[in-house]
């Protein structure tokens, strides 16, 4: 019985070619774009965790002016090296510090030149911040100590201006002074949000105060916990310590705002976690509207459904074996629909992910709930007007107007 | 559920059968209280003006429809007393149908038409092929075997309609104004049809119709009028093998 009931689902596929393709199609449609929906917004939601952790670990930034009242309040002094000196001795939280005072410049080598952020800081902010060396290394202790013209230049600044050439032990200058490169940082790829992490240049602090600022200033100070756990802990330290230095008295507001990247990093996880629901809100509906198409085409044709099951119970067929064959006939459409909606669902989001430079992540847990879904709608809106009438009397199926 | 063929026992036979439509003022009372009986070989035709109740009496001896009262027998068997799948049992095995809109699936072709009672018999596919091929040609359809409904006219149409009624050879063949949509010639085609079927193989077939020459055909006519049996009466058409009954 249940060969021959196969044989006539398969018949009646083949026989009615337009429907089985529209129903196919809706199920396709609204699987493939619930996949790709929901993949995507997981590949943003990876890309920018991995970003944030690329940023440095365990991260604070500690910057003048105060938090959340609007621009840097140009009263707010700058930090100084005693600051760092002070936070790196009395925080026990805290791991390494580095200072960083930046401009902008312009950096010229040969007949190239390149706009690109300045850094004056330690060795200290190449761990802090997570950069590995490519070729050569840091600073010396006496380039440190000195102020000596040397450089450590991003992987942008390299393309821009040696080329295919090797950096390391060629000199570059900037404004009037001439620097030699000691090291490349490694790139950290490109990020899908800020700025890029690879166009800058690295040059000792005391070297950036005397001989580009023509002051003492630290415009920021990047500081890492000793262990993820305790970044909180390093904040309160910092802010602490801060606010003691600084002279601000109790109940007054800090004049300086110390940023954790963790903090932040949950934040935009959030928010990435919320577009990830949105799109796959977005692409619910699509797979409601495909259901809707399924439904459309097999209320359509219920009429002469009702009729061919009239045809069939007058002619001896039971009640199962009508009912088996349109559940064979729902499932084969809803499961090829399916798997083509799986495929094209994969190709889009893979598509996607290479085009905006994301991971590709597939869970399969979304597959499952697109198959699912799709599957009872094909199912329930084949099989339910076909169990309605293959209840009625015979005549009054054959009768169906 | 197989019942034994005696030659006591009649093929049908209808107890005081009613069946009634709607309820209170709106009530319809299609059958009241119908009696009859049908033998083995019988050909009967059930006439009467639209509306008399004899489609509804054709639709319950086919056990398509249930009657709200009364009982009736097939071959000593109260069909009331069967469940659904019994009575869809007796359909394949027993029953064969010609409609008047012919109630053929559409987009399929003449002989898979005609093979689908076989399929639900679980005949195998080239018996099945064969004997639907033979069905056709002896209602004059074999070149046709492959041609869809909508490439056939109305009494082709009709004819395989009949070819798919008697490929399972049937102990009766139920027609409901089977020459309804034809023109004269084929009428008497699809008559002359049915007579072969009844004298050869001795199927029982009962025929509706509202036409007085159609019903000529018959040797038996059984006249309804307002869901009363109005008349009874044997023609004079062929052998006398039935009984008529009040």
């Amino acid at each position: 019985m249940i060969g021959a009931t196969i044989i006539l689902a398969f018949r009646e596929i083949r026989r009615n070619p337009m429907r089985s393709i529209l129903t196919t199609l809706g199920i396709m449609i609204g699987v493939a774009s619930v996949i790709a929906m929901v993949t995507l917004g997981r590949s943003v939601t990876a890309r920018i965790t991995a970003d944030i952790a690329s940023m440095g670990t365990n991260l604070l930034i500690v910057a003048p002016g105060a938090e959340r009242h609007g621009p840097v309040s140009s009263t707010a002094s700058a930090f100084t090296m005693n600051d760092v000196v002070a936070i790196e001795r009395e925080s026990g939280a805290v791991d390494k510090v580095a200072p960083t005072a930046s401009s902008s410049a312009l950096v010229v080598c040969g007949n190239s030149n390149w706009n690109t952020t300045i850094q004056g800081s330690t060795n200290e902010f190449f761990e802090v911040r997570g950069y590995k060396f490519a070729q050569g290394e840091g600073f010396t202790e006496t380039q440190l100590q000195a102020g000596l013209p040397v450089c450590v230049i991003g992987e942008t600044v390299r393309r821009e201006l040696f080329g295919q050439q090797d950096p390391v032990g060629s000199t570059v200058r900037i404004g009037t002074i001439t620097f030699t490169v000691t090291g490349l940082t490694a790139s950290k790829g490109k990020a899908a949000m800020g700025p890029d992490q690879d166009d800058l240049v690295v040059i000792p602090v005391v070297t950036f105060q005397r001989r580009i600022a023509g002051n003492t200033d630290i415009n920021s100070i990047l500081v890492s916990a000793l262990t993820s756990a305790k970044t909180a802990l390093a904040k309160g330290q910092v802010e602490a310590l801060m606010r003691e230095r600084r002279h601000i008295a109790a109940g007054q507001v800090d004049d300086f705002s110390v940023e954790d990247m963790k903090e932040m990093g949950t934040m935009l996880t959030n928010v990435t976690t919320v577009l990830t629901a949105l799109l796959g809100a977005i692409a619910g509906v699509s797979l409601i509207v495909g259901g809707i198409g399924i439904m459309n085409i097999m209320l359509v044709s219920v009429t002469e459904r009702t009729r061919e099951i009239g045809i069939r119970l007058s002619i001896g067929a039971r009640e199962r074996e009508v009912l088996l064959q349109f559940l064979v006939e729902a499932v084969t459409l809803s499961v090829f629909g399916g798997m083509i909606g799986i495929l094209l669902g994969i190709a889009l989001s893979f598509g996607g992910a290479i085009a905006f430079g994301m991971p590709f992540g597939l869970k399969p847990d979304i597959v499952v709930i697109a198959i699912l879904f799709s599957g009872a709608v094909g199912v329930g809106f084949g099989y339910v007007p076909a169990r309605k009438a293959s209840r009625l009397n015979p005549i009054d199926a054959l009768r169906h107007e | 559920m197989k019942p034994v063929e005696t030659t006591a026992t009649p093929l049908v036979e209808l107890r005081h059968v009613s069946k009634v439509y709607g309820a209170g003022e709106s009530e319809v009372r299609a059958l009241d209280g119908t009696e009859l009986v049908i033998e083995h070989g019988e050909f009967v035709a059930i006439v009467g003006a639209s509306g008399s109740g004899k489609s509804t009496c054709l639709n319950v001896l086919g056990c398509l429809d249930a009657p709200t009262s009364g009982n009736y027998l097939f071959q000593g068997v109260d069909v009331h007393s069967l469940t659904r799948d019994q009575r869809a049992l007796l359909r394949r095995h027993y029953f064969g149908f010609v409609f008047q809109g012919f109630n053929l699936l559409a987009r399929t072709s003449a002989i898979e038409n005609v093979e689908l009672p076989l399929v639900y018999r679980h005949v195998g596919l080239s018996e099945r092929r064969l004997l639907a091929l033979q069905a056709l040609e002896e209602v004059g359809l074999g070149a046709r075997a492959h041609h869809t409904p909508a490439e056939l006219s109305g009494g082709q149409q009709q004819r395989v309609a009949i070819a798919r009624a008697i490929v399972t050879n049937p102990l009766l063949l139920l027609a409901d104004e089977p020459t309804g949509n034809l023109d004269s010639a084929r009428k008497r085609d699809t008559m002359q049809l049915l007579i072969d079927l009844n004298r050869r193989r001795g199927i029982t077939i009962v025929v509706v119709t509202h036409e007085a020459d159609i019903a000529d055909y018959a040797r038996r006519i059984v006249r309804f009028h307002d869901g009363v049996i109005e008349s009874d009466t044997l023609t004079g058409q062929g052998e006398q093998t039935g009984e008529g009954a009040a």
